[in-house]
């Protein structure tokens, strides 16, 4: 009902918005299989200490939860403020739980 | 015209329409029957308990009964009685009070509430099969656990996991539904106090119930894999098991006592005619709570041997949460002063709430103090802090709510006299049953033990106790004589029985199927007070009418449920005899196959037409 005014304009802005974010998808994409070609080198390649490799693992891993949370789940979009929050707030509660278990039960 | 339309039908078909229902009025009233019945059951339990411990050296039951008895009791109460009971009155209330047509994934909620009920039905066959019911206690301790001979264990452990998902189904379902479905004008800071609540209450859900899922996990591949998780002669380690759960349980009893803080903030403002005071400090202290509820598991675990250094952090934290506990105790009080207070069933329940709930409160403090615990821990005084939090809190709030919202819920208002009946018998026997248990515990005996010797000075406590818990059960039936009596003949109830506040006292009782003919606009806290103060009397409606969409029935949720507990019982016998697979092939095929279907299908609803809404006048 409400598109009957200026149609045309209206679906060229959207496609190209469209496009715009079919390309930060495919960017994202492809850097994650890249960080994993990495991360699966680093362990197979066997030149770097273990010291190295695990924290750099870890860093990709960051990086791709990141991508996953901003680019596929849209949390960078507007309007995610309530997401956002619960997301950060499983993190937390999560991070809480390792760290009491890795604290208490290990050292 | 729908409702005769339900009566000439006949029962087969009432039967299919719950079965497929998606509505979460009618959800609600399968969660309050499914709910209401384990509560009988887990209350039955409870008074073979304390037949049991009446004399000294009783025996009414043998000592393995007995420890069924516990367990089950416990189980019961927490998993399949309150929780359901509550996330049934959200279901009924909180879509009307956020101005919401149904919650944002009905098909879910239907799927929530069959994956309890089966996983509830799955975890009580352990009674007659499979020798015996789970008798490790609720909290199922490794290595206790995982070395309890028998099934029993087992069922424990496939009944949780299938009712769990099904809570952790209706968390999601209620954020969703708050975060995208309030009418417009309903701003998170002018949501009632229950459905704050609710709101809260699903973020715990959310968060809390995956530990207990990779702790039932671990604890069955133990027990049916052959894994080592639990097993320290195999480089396990037993106490995981305890932070797992407690990691879980502590912001479990959260899920129970935060929505009855939001149904007496909602009862004490509408039945005292004053706007709630501290409105902002209310939802404040309830986000704390919850926030603070994930920081203190360990509590429960002073005796374990953790360490002064993390015994004091969690002695302090757990003390701190009793800071936005009294900033609501004090709020409601100062709601009520000065107010028109109507004292009703439900206003009695509030009212019987406070100081119980404060007891409960002072002895949880107790508790907290880590040194103390070691006199405290696994005694009597336990037994009575968590009955006066849980039935005090609980069990008074659900009572309250149904009270208060039986009208709307069912169109019908409860009689009166019973109500206040029940509630004085109730809250009588509540005390002779558990206060003097914290005297019984002080004194020295411990808890969940199968018996206690003569002449040590517990036997009249005990005796005191059998008796309250009789009076408990005596209301509980003048109860249910109540719920009989009003669907047979109690009055029809008004739209707005009590003065009400929010926007579920504007439309008729029950409300129709589609709930507002057109969205309301809210233009305040308490939008139907704001509205009767301007002389209106009515919400402003925020859009024409229009065709209102609505979801299609369903038999799939109850399908997919009926799938996974079949393989749950393929799960626990498969151990005996590897034919039993079989079970577990047909259930999760059946499960999937049902998935398939679903999503396959394209389900778009239908339309109920504008013309046939404004021929319905109202
Ligand atoms: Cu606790």
């Amino acid at each position: 009902m409400t598109n009957n005014t200026n149609t045309n304009h209206v679906d060229s802005f959207e496609k190209r918005k469209k496009k715009e974010e079919m390309k930060k998808q495919l960017i994202s994409f492809a850097l994650m299989i890249g960080f994993t070609i990495i991360a699966f080198i680093a362990v197979a390649a066997d030149v770097m200490e273990p010291m190295f490799v695990v924290p750099l693992i870890l860093i990709l891993a960051v990086v791709q939860v990141a991508f996953q949370f901003y680019y596929f789940m849209h949390m960078k979009d507007k309007d995610h403020e309530m997401p956002a929050t619960l997301m950060y707030g499983g993190v937390w509660a999560a991070a809480l739980t390792l760290a009491g278990l890795i604290l208490i039960v290990w050292w | 015209m729908s409702i005769a339309a339900t009566q000439k039908r006949g029962f087969g078909a009432f039967l299919w329409d719950y079965i497929t229902t998606v509505d979460h009025k009618k959800i609600a009233h399968l969660y309050l029957f499914g709910g209401g019945f384990f509560f009988l059951l887990g209350g039955l339990e409870a008074m073979i308990i304390r037949i049991q411990l009446a004399t000294p050296e009783n025996d009414f039951i043998s000592a393995g009964l007995y420890n069924e008895m516990i367990t089950m009791h416990g189980t019961t109460m927490i998993f399949l009685a309150a929780m359901p009971l509550l996330l049934g009155l959200m279901n009924a209330v909180m879509p009307l009070q956020i101005g919401a047509r149904d919650v944002a994934f009905p098909f879910l909620n239907s799927l929530g509430f069959w994956l309890f009920m089966f996983g509830g039905i799955l975890l009580n066959f352990s009674w007659f099969m499979g020798g015996g019911a789970p008798d490790a206690g609720w909290t199922a301790y490794a290595p206790l656990s995982t070395q309890s001979p028998g099934h029993g264990v087992d069922f424990y452990v496939l009944g949780l996991q299938i009712s769990g998902a099904g809570t952790l189904m209706g968390g999601i379902n209620f954020l969703a539904t708050i975060v995208t479905m309030r009418a417009p004008g309903m701003t998170y800071m002018r949501m009632p106090l229950f459905s704050w609540a609710t709101f809260i209450t699903s973020v715990l859900i959310l968060f809390a119930f995956p530990a207990l899922t990779v702790g039932l996990f671990l604890l069955m591949f133990d027990r049916m894999f052959g894994s080592a998780f639990f097993d320290v002669a195999l480089g396990g380690n037993t106490i995981i098991w305890q932070h797992l759960f407690w990691i879980f349980a502590h912001p479990e009893v959260y899920i129970l006592i935060l929505p009855v803080f939001g149904v007496f903030s909602d009862i004490t403002a509408t039945l005292s005619k004053k706007r709630l005071f501290g409105y902002t400090a209310m939802v404040f202290a309830t986000i704390l709570i919850a926030f603070l509820g994930f920081m203190v598991w360990a509590h429960h675990m002073f005796t374990v041997g953790l360490g002064p250094v993390a015994n004091s952090i969690f002695a302090i934290a757990t003390m701190a949460i009793a800071v936005p506990t009294g900033i609501k105790i004090f709020n409601w009080l100062a709601t009520m002063w000065g107010g028109s207070i109507t004292i009703n069933s439900a206003m009695l329940w509030t009212l019987g709430f406070i100081p119980s709930f404060t007891i409960g409160g002072m002895t949880g403090i107790m508790l907290a103090s880590a040194v103390a615990d070691y006199q405290y821990h696994d005694t009597y005084f336990v037994v009575a802090h968590f009955h006066y939090v849980i039935v005090g809190g609980t069990v008074f709030g659900i009572m309250a709510a149904l009270h208060f919202w039986w009208p709307k819920m069912f169109g019908r208002i409860l009689h009166e006299g019973m109500g206040k009946l029940t509630f004085w018998l109730f809250f009588v026997g509540f005390h002779l049953t558990f206060f003097v248990q914290h005297f019984l515990g002080l004194m020295g005996m411990p808890r969940r033990y199968w018996v206690f010797l003569e002449d040590q000075g517990l036997d009249t406590g005990n005796m005191v106790s059998t008796i309250g818990a009789f009076l408990m059960a005596v209301g509980v039936v003048i109860f249910l004589i109540n719920v009989f009596y009003t669907w047979a003949k109690g009055n029809k109830a008004p739209a707005d029985p009590w003065d009400g506040r929010s926007l579920e006292w504007a439309i008729s009782s029950p409300p129709p199927y589609y709930n507002f003919k057109q969205t309301p606009l809210v233009r305040g806290l308490d939008p139907l007070w704001v509205e009767k103060m301007e002389g209106k009397g009515e919400i402003t409606p925020a859009e024409p009418l229009g065709d209102i969409h609505m979801p299609n029935s369903s038999i799939l949720p109850f399908l997919i449920s009926l799938g996974f507990t079949i393989a749950g019982f393929g799960f626990i016998f498969q151990v005996d005899h590897s034919a039993y697979l079989i079970l577990v092939f047909a259930g999760i095929g059946l499960a999937l196959l049902s998935m398939l279907i679903r999503s396959l299908k394209d389900d778009h609803g239908y339309h109920i037409k504008k013309e046939e809404l404004e021929r319905e006048a109202d």
